[in-house]
């Protein structure tokens, strides 16, 4: 244990399944109050993680804590302090909503006397309410999804592990679900598996990402989306008149004409055009660097009297990183390598 | 590394097999309070082990947690018994529950009065009852327990029971305990014959429950095999059928002892149905009951072992 407020601690967790290896020498550390987006795509070792977490399977080499408890030495402290929502929560479905909720307070040992009270409280947070009656085979998977989730608020945790809670859900569900987290993420430690990356930018305020068992990148959503470093703008000029000027309309530029014009603004970068402007030539410009270069877009039409129609700049998105390190060697390595740098 | 491979599966053997080496194994490294806390609370666990015996006669728990008195919330006892409700109330929310005590009071009809002849042999005697049920329950517990685990693994529910705080045998002992109620209630339901039956004439009441504390332990027996292969397939028929065999083997195994020659003591003695045989007669003999105890016990460590080399694979 390095330091108190380490809530979950993995020291090179391995998990070899037969020939594969799940999980490959896997380290991190996540912080009283963090909520953490556990990010990478399907098969990546996301759900095997989690389940070393929650003690459900052992790992094959490696070590990790939960509130300092160790997952080999004190099973049964670490899921007492975790609330852990499984992917696609498997619940009792002959059991009523209630009736689960019970069973689960029963083990979680929340005193008979406080029980009603703290299952009213997650069937309210959790918008259970209008389905009480039913039992959860009647429900339908987001609801199913919900009543996982009061599961694993139940006993109050300081700590919850969710394996993709919004994998079955429709958007406004997600949606709701998200904004939940948030909310409680204010004051526990929350690491969430997904794959969908608004719902990290949203929620999280650190990523992990991980791909094929190993790290790949670790820190902020905005860091993250900002370590590549590219800007990409686009440019529209009006492609049927140029500026007016005492009523008569300038001529409008050609496409190769824009194209250069737009070259010239920027050396070095790498502009295209791009189809689908409306009544407009549209230029694609990507290019490495910090400096911010719309207004000499913007002085290049004045100047050439052309009209500029559309200009937006944007840094590259979490899902273009996301892609980069995750498909692919090469990049794969050095953002390794950045990332433990960052960490030290 | 290597220290790490070996220590979880220690603790496993500890957990599983329920020996009483815990308070002491796990305050070597993490320096928890807990761990502290526990030694002065050896006598409290010797205590709520006692309890805990007494109440189950079928595994000795480790109660590593011993701070709680016996029974109360969040102790070893509590947990087996909210599992063994929930287990025991859920085959009354499928058909499964109905259908096994509806045949099984079927065939212990049939069976008693036509082949036992019943009313042939003009006596106040529950031989043939008591001959009905034992030849029915290498079919019926594995059906009572085919679906412990299995149905758990297939549909992925054993994930959320194992992962809240429970230790794998309180899953384990609570599943049996379910499956026995089930099992219970068949023999309940065939207590109408006794009553009748000593309306009709004097009857022998040694026999009567010295019969019905013997198909309870020998249908202990064949549930704890069905839970065992239960727990090491996803499929329900599997588990029924792997039970069933092993089930009628043994029992079987005392009617065909002049093919065993010098074995045939020690086949005899490993037989259900010969010591049920002998609790029958309504002589309550230590060793019968020893038999069966240990036959479930040791039934239930494999379950353990089994539970637990899913972590590994």
């Amino acid at each position: 244990m390095a330091l108190k407020d380490v809530m979950i601690e993995a020291r090179d967790l391995t998990k070899v399944y037969g020939l594969q290896r799940a999980v490959d020498r896997l380290s991190f550390e996540i912080r009283e109050g963090e909520v953490v987006g556990f990010l990478g795509p399907n098969g990546a070792g996301k759900t095997t993680t989690m389940k070393i977490l929650t003690c459900f399977i052992s790992p094959s080499e490696g070590a990790a804590t939960v509130a300092g408890f160790d997952v080999f030495e004190d099973p049964l402290e670490v899921r007492s302090v975790l609330g852990y929502l499984p992917q696609r929560a498997a619940l009792y479905t002959e059991m009523g909503v209630v009736e689960y909720l019970q069973f689960i307070a029963d083990l979680r040992a929340i005193p008979k006397d406080k029980q009603r009270a703290k299952i009213g409280e997650v069937v309210e947070v959790c918008g259970l309410k209008d389905e009480l009656s039913k039992t959860i085979g009647q429900l339908s998977y987001g609801y199913r999804q919900r009543v996982g989730l009061a599961q694993a608020l139940i006993h109050d945790p300081k700590i919850l592990i969710l394996d993709e809670p919004t994998a079955d859900l429709d958007p406004n569900e997600s949606a709701e679900v998200i904004e939940y987290i948030k909310r409680i993420g204010k004051t526990r430690t929350v690491m969430l598996s997904t794959h969908k990356l608004a719902e990290v930018k949203a929620a999280c305020g650190r990523v992990l990402i991980i791909n094929k068992g190993k790290i790949v990148a670790d820190g902020a959503p905005d860091e993250l989306a900002s370590r590549s470093g590219r800007v990409r703008y686009v440019v529209g000029v009006d492609d049927r008149e140029g500026l007016r000027t005492n009523g008569t309309a300038r001529p409008a530029p050609g496409r190769d004409e824009v194209l250069d014009a737009v070259r010239a603004v920027v050396p070095g970068a790498t502009a295209k055009l791009v189809e689908g402007g409306d009544k407009a030539h549209m230029v694609e410009v990507s290019h490495q660097g910090g400096a911010d270069h719309r207004r000499d877009f913007f002085r290049m039409a004045v100047d050439r009297g052309w009209n500029l129609v559309e200009l937006h700049r944007e840094a590259v998105q979490l899902d273009e990183v996301f892609r980069q390190l995750t498909v692919g060697d090469e990049p794969r390595r050095s953002a390794a390598k950045a990332s433990a740098k960052g960490k030290e | 590394m290597a220290d790490n491979a070996d220590k979880p599966d220690d603790e496993s053997v500890n957990e599983t097999e329920a020996t009483e080496a815990k308070p002491e194994a796990p305050a070597t490294e993490t320096p928890t309070a807990k761990a502290d806390e526990a030694k002065p609370a050896v006598e409290v666990k010797k205590a709520d082990e006692k309890k805990a015996t007494e109440k189950k006669a079928d595994e000795k728990p480790s109660a590593s947690r011993p701070k709680m008195a016996p029974g109360s919330i969040g102790s070893p006892i509590h947990n087996t018994f909210v599992i063994a409700k929930r287990e025991f109330i859920s085959y009354f929310a499928s058909p499964l529950g109905y259908i096994v005590i509806g045949m099984f009071l079927l065939l212990v009809g049939f069976l008693m009065f036509y082949p036992f002849a019943f009313l042939v042999i003009g006596r106040a005697s529950l031989q043939p009852l008591f001959n009905s049920i034992a030849w029915l329950m290498p079919l019926i517990a594995p059906a009572i327990a085919m679906r412990t685990f299995a149905e758990e693994s297939r549909t992925g529910t054993l994930e959320m029971l194992i992962t809240q705080p429970v230790r794998d045998w309180e899953v384990i002992v609570g599943k049996f305990l379910g499956a026995m109620g089930l099992l219970a209630i068949c023999l309940v339901a065939t207590l109408s014959y006794p009553l009748a039956v000593s309306r009709m004439g004097q009857l022998d009441a040694g026999p009567v429950w010295g019969g019905y504390l013997g198909l309870l332990l020998a249908g202990g027996a064949y549930v704890s095999f069905g839970v065992m292969v239960s727990s090491y397939t996803k499929d329900q028929i599997t588990a029924f059928f792997g039970a069933f065999i092993i089930s009628a083997l043994l029992f079987l195994l005392n009617k065909a002892l002049i093919f065993f020659g010098q074995a045939a003591p020690v086949l005899e003695y490993i037989c259900p149905d010969y010591h049920y045989t002998l609790l029958s007669r309504g002589v309550i003999d230590l060793r019968n009951i020893l038999y069966f105890v240990s036959v479930i016990f040791v039934t239930l460590l494999a379950t353990a072992r089994s539970l637990d080399s899913r972590r590994w694979s």
